[in-house]
């Protein structure tokens, strides 16, 4: 592992001295989306056979999951691989520029891979074609059933590369699976890699299940279960399957979220008919009233750095979005636009807040400023709610639902995600109807 | 604070009363116009006591004919001294997940006070919110909505 960050690093001084390489801009979003060839994976000779995997193919099955992520981020169009020009193993030693180029690719990722005594040896380079020259190269050994993530992790830093972004493909999304009549939802909470797939059932569907967060530091996740018909904040560790019940309140609790190191949950406490914030610390067990208001306050979301807090309240009559500092002083309403705003989200890189936005009769998704200014509203629909942002802080998931003639006629849940450019929507395929989702950090920091 | 805040749901009521000219602007929360008052979806605890009420949009303040019902409720809780009552409070499918189960708790709460200033021991009557999750009616309309912003009394089992 050593020798690879030694390549990376000896790679990214050679970046430097470069002229003219090809830079992706992420804040125009996909107007003119930049040609990326991703050749086949060569697959050596000398690999043998891994379980019920078909070795042949492997080099082709990591190239499209590459290709999937480029192509949904909106930012790039991968080439029809028809038109290639070099065989994977030739292009990869080193490929003839000019042709590529004839083809109109600006960049070309290629790559070669070994199966032997039970490893996979992944190998990739991304070239600039433009300039004639190799932008990245680094390498991979891991168990061969790792296969999809050791993709997500090559589109990972192609994206970096390119785009001066942290990635977000090696990432997974928690959220609640749903089935059955509306007015007998059967509801689970369910996992699945970011580009859907590898989908499992973390609950049977016995109980009532919502709102699964991920912990930003690790794959532990809080969510709020009707476990025997007390509505209560649950911990779940989705490594061991233990889950247990947040703290001992006498009441409703929901609307959990992690605090940015993973140490505390932050959610409500509902109690003779009024929600206020609370924190515990899942070390100590300490608990901590936030806010003492007899109107509801709920939806409480840490800014990265731990030190305020956003939150949703309507104090003011009708839900708004608050901060305050994370020990409850300074409150201050930041949303003053027309129509009322619920579940704020602050941005893992601090700068925007998220949010619902409800309006005569429509509902959006939109961002602002965490001083209110700025908002901008991306998306408009007749139901949807609940952004969570990727870990790198460019892109919201969300929910869906749609109008619903007699009897739930024609209802369903989707999730959905959009670029905070207002660009690039598209639905997340899931297996069922699904909502509240979560993204989780980056699983190879 | 309590208090305070009625009065000032009755002022906002009042006002946007008045002001009904202007009704295109006026906040939906403030009226109390789009509460159900049908009788579709209610079903019985006893012969003329019905198992529950209705609330506006964004509103858990009870209505004269909510109050009513509630107080038939008391009445039948006194006579009967050994039955303990769940009040389930709901909402709409117009808002967001997690201010609906807030709204549903509140709602059912009010119910809750209502009949306990009528005599009923906050000890036989839990409350429990379902938010927007359990609704009556799944079609979206006015009228599905407004019968699923409800706090329906269960007898305890």
């Amino acid at each position: 592992m050593k020798k690879l960050i030694y390549i990376f690093i000896f790679l990214f001084f050679k970046f430097n001295i470069a002229h003219s390489l090809i830079e992706v801009d992420i804040t125009r979003g996909n107007l003119d989306p930049l040609p990326i060839a991703i050749s086949p994976l060569h697959v050596d000779v000398q690999s043998e056979n891994y379980e019920d995997l078909k070795i042949k193919e492997l080099g082709s099955l990591i190239s499209s999951v590459i290709e999937n992520n480029f192509k949904s981020t909106g930012l790039f169009n991968p080439l029809n691989k028809d038109a290639f020009v070099q065989k994977p193993d030739i292009a990869h030693l080193k490929p003839r520029f000019e042709d590529w180029r004839l083809i109109t690719a600006q960049a070309l990722v290629t790559g070669k891979l070994l199966v032997k005594d039970d490893k996979l040896k992944v190998e990739f380079r991304l070239w600039d074609l433009a300039a004639s020259q190799e932008m990245v190269a680094l390498a991979f050994t891991t168990t061969p059933s790792n296969w999809r993530r050791v993709a997500h992790i090559i589109s990972d830093k192609i994206y970096e590369r390119l785009t001066g972004e942290t990635g977000y493909f090696d990432t997974r999304i928690i959220y609640v699976s749903e089935t059955g009549l509306k007015t007998q939802r059967v509801k689970k909470l369910a996992i699945m890699d970011q580009d859907g797939a590898n989908t499992k059932y973390l609950t049977l569907g016995n109980e009532l299940v919502l709102t699964p967060r991920f912990n930003p530091a690790n794959q532990l996740v809080t969510y709020m279960s009707y476990f025997r018909n007390l509505p209560r904040v649950y911990l779940l560790d989705i490594e061991t399957g233990i889950q247990e019940v947040v703290g001992n309140f006498p009441g409703m609790t929901f609307a959990p979220r992690f605090s940015p190191d993973g140490k505390k949950i932050i959610m409500s406490f509902a109690q003779d008919g009024n929600s206020d914030i609370y924190t515990m610390d899942l070390e100590s067990r300490l608990v901590e009233r936030i806010t003492e208001d007899s109107s509801i306050d709920t939806s409480p979301s840490f800014s990265p750095d731990g030190k305020y807090i956003c939150f949703n309240s309507d104090r003011s009559g009708l839900q708004q979005i608050y901060t305050m500092k994370s020990d409850g002083t300074e409150v201050k309403r930041i949303s003053f636009g027309n129509g009322i705003y619920g579940t704020p989200v602050w941005s893992p890189r601090g700068d925007l807040i998220a949010f619902t936005k409800m309006r005569a009769g429509k509902f959006y998704i939109g961002v602002m400023r965490s001083d209110g200014t700025g908002e901008r509203l991306l998306t408009e629909n007749y139901y949807q709610e609940a952004p969570s942002w990727s870990p790198n802080g460019r892109i919201l998931v969300f929910y869906r639902e749609t109008k619903s003639g007699k009897d739930g006629a024609g209802f369903t849940a989707k999730l959905w995600s959009i670029d905070i450019t207002g660009y690039n929507e598209r639905e997340l395929k899931t297996e069922t109807d699904a909502s509240d989702p979560s993204w989780s950090s980056l699983l190879s920091k | 604070m309590k208090f305070n805040k009625k009065i000032t749901n009755l002022l906002i009521i009042a006002i946007s009363t008045l002001a009904l000219g202007a009704c295109s602007t006026a906040k939906k929360s403030a009226g109390s116009g789009d509460v159900y008052t049908g009788n579709a979806t209610v079903e019985y605890l006893a012969s003329g006591v019905k198992d529950r009420v209705f609330f506006a949009t964004n509103s858990s303040a009870l209505t004269t004919a909510s109050r009513d019902t509630l107080r038939k409720q008391a009445n039948y809780l006194r006579k009967n001294k050994g039955l303990n009552v769940v009040l389930e409070g709901h909402a709409d499918e117009r808002g967001t997940r997690e201010y609906n189960l807030a709204l549903g708790e509140k709602r059912a709460n009010s119910a809750k006070d209502y009949l306990m200033t009528y005599g009923i021991s906050g000890k036989r009557v839990s409350v429990i919110s379902y938010g927007k999750e359990k609704p009556v009616n799944s079609a979206s309309t006015p009228l599905a909505w407004s019968q699923n912003r409800r706090s329906v009394t269960i007898k305890a089992k």
